[in-house]
């Protein structure tokens, strides 16, 4: 096997150590062409995936067949094209792809995921490792060079190889570069060589392609054309030896959102982060949203204060500096001397932080014009100029645009349109750029993440019984929504001999088929949690293994990992073991079911019996732990339910808690504590568990005024005082007060969060009332889930470990991201409602609606709307009126609104309207109407007017104080 | 120090096997690393060998059988006794380092390679006198091939040339022979001491965590880089004592 190969060795050397490396050279890694016969092809080697006659788009410049060749730069930049499906056949180096991935993890894995697309024909040659193309650095040449020089050496060997073809009509390859001498230096050596540019545009049949290249300008170039308008980026080298030496600092780049001119920079320190002011167009020198900066601080002098006025970008004339000038110097005139704060300029960029962006298309006002400006839906992202000929299509429509540089003499970031997602208030359009907005990773599976599924059909191997316990005779059910397609959860509950009870929890085995650091394991662990919207559910795992392998339907072997208790009748635990299991569930029952059957005198099999069983622990567990403490702020749910088809929500859906709710949650509390337990003392150090932190007593103020104000107290030393005093809280006259009060402490909690046990030493969990607690009963839909059922999988011996698991650092990482995911997901959901509400009103016109006061503001009033279980708030400022006369109370939670007084939990009536008077910022108006203040004249009959089509955005005053 | 461990850890596992399935240096999974090998490079011992295994080097020299020096406790009346030495030269790795207890006579390394050389050397031919192998290089497997040539080449009868090789576990594949680079991201792994013509084990040590399922493909990948390793001796011996003796 080795006599064919030659070897050369290569040295590298570093700056601290001489590494060096084996480098074998081979001659047996094949073209790729499917039409080469003189590449061996090894027996398990996949086909070739260069077509023999390759299809794809027609070509003016290159009409015969032929195969792309793209350097690194190409990929980097034009990945948006790449990945269109006409683009075909096209060779994808080694010395590419790892220039790649030391240059953007991400366009790495998507230029892997393409080439793992067997429709696309992308073929990665290990041109690095083949005898006839590998070259080494020579001297003084830079591994750039070098590696350009690799490529093409790489193009002339397929030319030369390809031509050995015997076939009617030769394959030609064409090397893609934007690199001009890089480019000469190719056609010198007898390279077919086009930029990108010229060769997307001789597509003649897919014109639209034009729109999505990058404009990439040569550094060189931008200083011939146009004013300079920004200072001069300093080089990453310098920028580095000015951090260290304290000249520069570095920090997150964050822009305003209510004023263009002005941005903040969160200095990374080792103590605590500080915060530095920039202002004006030159300090803000192109820096965007998000981007890691350096910054110079300016001298004492010239320190101002964060301005307090709205300011947004909508001029049309990009040349137009001197009123921007103007503007900057309204921003300093409000400045009080003794609010100034460290001001500075960013002086460079470290790591652009670019994502692509969803936004509308504002047309330019010059006909035929294929200049125009991009405007984000995120108002702290600047405008972005694209080039497009299909502006006519796109107004009016949401659409993506990624940004590819901000050259010094250009007033706005260059651009290329990507993709167009649809009609602005679309449905389907409006859930797509919601996701994108709360980057909620949701395209489909990639190929790479499906092919690491188990092939169907599927059934249990003698492999899989190993470790595993065969639990199939057991009498095991699981208690769900109904309609719910993803069982995570089945329990089971019987008498052994010696007259206690054995219970046991059986969750799916996720982690059984998501092994550690596979695409499907990396795509999960990125997604973090399934994210449930409206109308549709983003699932984390693919359909096949949420919908059906794992999910533990009835009457199906499916795999299990069980958490198996030995309680005795007052529901203490005597012994608890976890196993991995197979299971057969005897039923999916409902909550409805599954209490019918409870409450029916006249069932008694085996089914009914063990749930009988099992609720009678749960209600003594339950019991056990509310007396230690733990809050049930479970207020009927108030959630504004909608029919998919008319929008209409469907009544205001008390959520009715059936006893077996309780039951299924008490068990799923044990099996996590029990769990958290078992992980924690096995793995102290790298344990990931999810803790609730008290919450600082000054949260609880706006409570206990509040309920105070109604002659009510709430006690909130102990989460155990508190939760006894809302149970007491109760007004004859006001049923709805307890509600309220309960939604006001929900207000008041603290988020609870994953981290690694190693990395803290608070791990209560306040809400519980546990000292410890972690997430194992829903891997289908959590991937800390997942985490967990490794962990316990290799304390009981019955999986592997991996590196990363034992890592307390990588542990925390994760978390980190986890609950990043998990408030994304909220947020996203909560947008979700939002736009549907917005829907709803859209269609429902203005209505008249009764309102509670939740919170009192300065200048405003939070108001929930039972009907709808809707919050809004009511503003008494409105921009281009004059103010009234506001007195805030913050003793008696109120505001004086004129004469009238509005307290918390006061009884309004509100008119509910939509405003869409900016197509991509549409937002629930509300306004009161009781009680009456004078001077805030509200229309007596608002139905009248149907909607608030106010004058547009774009004609109100530039200016807004 | 450790954060640059995790860091090159890292940095490693992302790209130990590439999609086309071609390792770092560029091999496949199952291949060993390029291999030269002489005999009788020290002619003051009476055997001597030098192997040289990718960027691993080891020489190994053998003196005796001889008489048992020191006290006579030491002999065994029915067999030569071994006595093994192993060192890490001191620049065997990335850095120059000093050389630390723990690789002399007794050491673990030493009692390794006299555990696999008696498996292999017929000590029962030579009663009351001692064979000392000294062995000199980075790596242990290496160092316990060159070791049993060294023996062969002082004319020693063996049952078969000792044929040590590893294997790691990367990402779910087990690679024969791993190179320093794939060492130093997964673990040295499993070491195997082979007699390739009986097929016996004379060592088997596991040092990484390999799950009892991984355990048989990664002992087949170390078994098959020895097999792999005995034929490229077989045909180096047969070529060098051609040098050395003309037609055998
Ligand atoms: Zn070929």
């Amino acid at each position: 096997m080795q006599t064919s190969r030659t070897f050369v060795k290569r040295t590298r050397a570093g700056a601290v150590v001489k590494v060096v490396r084996e480098h074998y050279l081979r001659d047996d890694i094949p073209c790729g062409a499917a039409a080469c016969r003189r590449c061996p092809l090894r027996p398990d080697a996949p086909a070739p995936s260069l077509e023999t006659q390759p299809g794809g788009a027609a070509s003016s410049l290159c009409p015969g067949p032929h195969y792309l060749l793209p350097d690194t730069n190409v990929l980097l930049h034009q990945i948006d094209i790449l990945e269109d499906p006409v683009i075909k056949n096209v060779v994808v180096l080694q010395t590419v792809l790892q220039e790649l991935r030391n240059r953007s993890i991400p366009v790495y894995k998507r230029i892997r995921d393409v080439i793992q697309t067997p429709e696309k024909h992308f073929y990665s040659f290990t041109n690095e490792h083949h005898r006839e193309t590998y070259i080494e650095q020579k001297k003084g040449e830079t591994s750039n060079d070098r590696n350009d020089r690799a490529i093409r050496v790489a193009v002339k060997w397929y030319s030369e190889h390809l031509k050995k073809i015997e076939d009617e009509e030769k394959i030609q390859v064409i090397f893609l570069t934007n690199d001009r001498i890089n480019k000469e230096k190719a056609l010198e050596e007898g390279i077919t060589a086009y930029t990108c540019e010229e060769y997307i545009k001789s597509l003649v049949a897919n014109p639209e392609l034009v729109d999505r290249l990058a404009c990439v300008s040569d550094e060189g170039k931008e200083i011939e054309s146009g004013k300079v308008i920004f200072p001069e980026h300093i080089p990453l080298s310098k920028l580095q030896q000015g951090i260290k030496s304290g000249n520069y600092l570095q920090g997150t780049y964050r822009a305003s959102r209510d004023n263009y001119l002005e941005a903040t920079v969160w200095v990374h320190g080792d103590a605590e982060e500080k915060e530095i002011i920039i202002q004006g167009l030159k300090h803000l020198n192109r820096a965007v949203h998000e981007d890691i900066v350096a910054v110079e601080l300016l001298p004492k002098g010239e320190w101002v204060s964060l301005s307090s006025v709205v300011l947004q970008d909508d001029g049309q004339n990009e040349d137009d500096i001197e009123t921007e000038e103007e503007k900057e110097n309204i921003l300093k005139t409000s400045v009080s001397k003794d609010m100034l704060r460290p001001t500075g300029k960013v002086v460079g960029i470290i790591k652009r932080n670019w994502r692509p962006l969803c936004g509308m298309l504002s047309k330019s006002e010059i006909k035929e014009a294929r200049r125009h400006l991009f405007t984000p839906a995120d108002r702290r992202i600047p405008r972005i100029r694209i080039e497009t000929r299909q502006a006519d299509k796109l107004e009016g429509q949401r659409i993506i645009v990624a940004i590819d540089g901000w050259p010094r003499n250009s007033r706005y970031p260059n651009g290329h349109f990507v993709k167009n997602l649809g009609s602005a208030g679309d449905k389907e359009t409006e859930t797509e750029v919601l996701l994108l907005e709360h980057d909620v990773p949701h395209q489909p599976f990639s190929q790479a993440v499906l092919s690491c599924l188990p092939k169907m059909p599927w059934s249990i191997t003698e492999q899989d019984m190993k470790h595993r316990e065969d639990l199939r005779h057991l009498c095991i059910c699981s208690v769900d929504p109904p309609g719910c397609t993803d069982i995570d959860d089945a329990l089971h509950c019987r008498e052994i001999e010696n007259g206690n009870i054995e219970v046991g929890v059986h969750i799916a085995d996720v982690s059984h088929f998501i092994r550690p650091g596979n695409a499907l394991d990396e795509e999960s662990v990125k997604r973090g949690t399934t994210v449930y919207l409206c109308e549709k559910r983003i699932d984390m795992v693919p359909e096949l293994l949420s919908s059906n392998l794992c999910s533990l339907r009835s009457d199906v072997d499916r795999l299990a990992f069980s958490c198996i208790w030995e309680m005795n009748h007052k529901a203490e635990i005597l012994k608890t073991r976890f196993t991995k299991s197979v299971i057969k569930s005897k039923a999916s029952l409902t909550y409805a079911e599954a209490q019918m059957r409870i409450d029916s005198a006249t069932m008694n099999d085996d089914i009914t019996t063990s749930l009988r069983k099992l609720n009678k622990l749960a209600k003594i567990m339950k019991k056990r732990r509310i007396d230690n403490g733990a809050l049930t702020l479970s207020s009927p749910e108030v959630r504004f339910h909608m029919d998919s088809e008319t929008h209409d929500p469907i009544d205001l859906q008390t959520k009715e808690l059936k006893e077996t709710n309780s039951m299924v949650e008490e068990f799923m509390l044990l099996a996590n504590i029990s769990v958290a337990q078992k992980i924690h003392s096995e793995f102290p150090e790298f344990a990931l568990l999810r803790k609730h932190p008290a919450p600082p007593p000054s949260n609880y103020d706006i409570l206990v005024k509040a309920a105070k104000s109604k002659n009510l107290e709430i006690k909130t030393d102990s989460a155990k005082a508190l939760a006894e005093s809302l149970d007491k809280a109760e007004s004859p006259t006001f049923p709805y007060l307890n509600t309220l009060l309960r939604i006001l402490t929900t207000r008041c909690m603290m988020q609870a969060v994953y981290f690694c046990s190693g990395m803290d030493n608070d791990f209560h969990h306040y809400g519980l009332a546990s000292p410890i607690y972690t997430h194992f009963t829903s891997p289908i839909r959590r991937y800390a889930d997942i985490i967990v059922h490794r962990l316990l999988a290799v304390a009981i011996g019955a999986d592997d470990t991996y590196p990363e698991l034992r890592d307390k650092h990588k542990i925390a990482d994760m978390c980190k991201n986890l609950n990043y995911r998990h408030k994304m997901a909220q947020y996203a959901q909560r947008a979700s409602v939002a736009f549907h509400t917005q829907l709803f009103f859209k269609s429902k016109g203005v209505v008249n609606e009764d309102a509670y006061i939740l919170f009192v503001r300065k200048n405003a009033i939070v108001v929930l709307i039972p009907k709808y279980g809707l919050e809004g708030t009511v503003f008494f400022e409105e921009k281009g009126k004059p103010t009234p006369r506001l007195d805030y109370n913050n003793e008696v939670p109120s505001l004086t609104v004129e004469d009238t007084t509005l307290c918390v939990f006061d009884k309004v009536k509100v008119n509910i309207m939509l405003d869409a008077s900016n197509i991509q910022h549409q937002k629930i108006q509300m306004v009161l109407v009781e009680p009456k203040i004078r001077g805030n004249d509200v229309p007596a009959n608002l139905s009248t007017e149907t909607s608030s089509n106010n004058e547009p955005e774009k004609k109100k005053r530039k200016l807004r104080k | 120090k450790r954060g640059l461990y995790r860091k090159r850890r890292g940095l490693y596992r992302e790209g130990l096997l590439s999609d086309d399935g071609f390792r770092l240096d560029g091999r496949r999974p199952r291949e060993i690393r390029s291999l030269r090998m002489r005999l009788g490079l020290f002619p003051r011992a009476d055997g001597s060998a030098y192997i040289e295994q990718g960027n691993t080097k080891v020489v190994a020299l053998v003196y005796g059988p001889r008489e048992v020096r020191g006290p006579r406790s030491r002999s065994a009346p029915d067999q030569a006794v071994l006595r093994c030495r192993f060192s890490l030269a001191p620049f065997s790795g990335p850095e120059r380092r000093r050389p630390r207890g723990g690789e002399g006579r007794g050491s673990d390394l030493a009692l390794r390679l006299q555990q696999s050389l008696e498996a292999a050397v017929l000590t029962h031919l030579y009663p009351r006198s001692q064979i000392d192998v000294y062995s000199d290089g980075s790596h242990c497997c290496t160092g316990t091939t060159a070791a049993a040539l060294a023996v062969l080449d002082a004319g020693i009868p063996l049952r078969d040339v000792v044929c040590a090789g590893s294997a790691a576990l990367a990402e779910g594949t087990a690679l024969t022979d791993p190179n320093g680079a794939e060492e130093a991201a997964v673990g040295p792994g499993l070491a195997l001491a082979l007699l390739p013509a009986s097929g016996l084990l004379a060592l088997v040590q596991l040092s990484a965590r390999v799950p009892c399922e991984r355990l048989e493909p990664v002992m087949e990948a170390a078994a098959d880089g020895c097999r792999e390793l005995h034929r490229a001796l077989d045909r180096e011996l047969r070529r060098s004592l051609r040098e050395r003796h003309g037609e055998v």
